[in-house]
């Protein structure tokens, strides 16, 4: 059971971020060469490669009960603010992402931009290419670390992203052109269910409590969150009804 | 000084996010829940309840901005 949320929680929240990088790539490589876009990729996954391996044998050293107080403190930080920001565009008080806009706008940015050749390579698209992936990535590296770490299983995190990374790139190379059709918010409320509950869940044994059935007590607390987030989204929902009525 | 200052900036976003009364509650949810562990009470009820309000609260502060 729980393996399998591990796999897909990895999964889904790298696909969304990974889908978000795609798009920066995708101006950089387009406005300043493939070259610069591509080393830029290349480097920040190595990075975020470096990140993950340095980490992960740290953070097994740390106390099960300590681990799993902070990175349920942290998993419910990050789950509540993708589960916020996916209530609000759900309910139409924030735009739904748009990677078509986003990519104009990354494209105009760099078009605009001068060039500033070093080592070789267009330094704007260099830079804008590396920066992207280690920004979008570096959220997947910590919930790929965090999941891995408290389920014993660092490599089985790391294999839903990297299926992730995989599919993501197989898609983009093929369409070359922004994803803009994957259902991001919903998935951005899948990841934001999965991180809350696994957050409520460490947090709660880290703290010192106990659940009732121990690993069982997940599906219940998922319907829960669930249930929280729906009746959210139809109340907002409601009121931004009235607001833009009035 | 600015590096520094933007270093902590992006991990303030990063960890903290648009709202950090959010966060401070979630602190605030895991010590009762330590205390109440701590005093052998069952407390596993309290962070889902604590979650839901905090939720809510944060939710209606961002639709009231806006």
């Amino acid at each position: 059971m729980t393996a399998g949320f591990l796999v897909a929680s990895a999964f889904l929240a790298s696909a969304v971020e990974f889908v978000e990088a795609l798009t920066i790539v995708l101006a950089a490589g387009v406005s300043r060469g493939w070259r610069s876009a591509l080393t830029g990729l290349g480097a920040a996954t190595l990075a975020l490669a470096v990140i993950v391996a340095a980490l992960g044998p740290a953070l097994t050293q740390i106390p099960i009960s300590v681990l799993r107080l902070v990175v349920g403190a942290l998993l419910l930080a990050f789950g509540l603010q993708w589960l916020r920001k996916a209530i609000l565009r759900a309910s139409g008080f924030k735009a739904l992402h748009d990677e078509d806009a986003i990519f104009a706008k990354e494209l105009a940015e760099a078009r605009a931009a001068g060039r500033d050749e070093r080592a070789g390579l267009d330094w704007y698209g260099f830079t804008l290419a590396f920066k992207g992936v280690l920004l979008e990535g570096l959220e997947v590296a910590f919930i790929v670390i965090t999941f891995g770490s408290t389920q014993g299983s660092i490599p089985l995190a790391a294999a839903g992203a990297g299926a992730a990374l995989v599919l993501v790139a197989v898609v983009g190379v093929l369409v070359r052109a922004p994803l803009a059709r994957v259902p991001e918010n919903t998935m951005k409320f899948a990841v934001g269910t999965m991180l809350t509950t696994f957050g409520i869940f460490w947090s709660t044994e880290g703290a010192g409590a106990h659940w009732p059935g121990s690993d069982a007590a997940l599906p219940a607390i998922v319907a829960f969150v669930l249930l929280l987030s729906f009746g959210a989204v139809t109340l907002l929902r409601r009121r931004h009804v009235e607001l833009t009525a009035a | 000084m600015r590096r520094v200052a933007q270093f902590g900036r992006f991990w303030w976003d990063f960890v903290v996010g648009d709202d950090w009364r959010a966060a401070a509650g979630i602190a605030v949810a895991i010590g009762i829940t330590a205390a109440l562990a701590a005093d052998h009470i069952a407390a596993w009820w309290f962070m889902p309840l604590a979650v839901a309000a905090v939720l809510w609260l944060s939710l209606r502060r961002a639709a009231r901005a806006g």
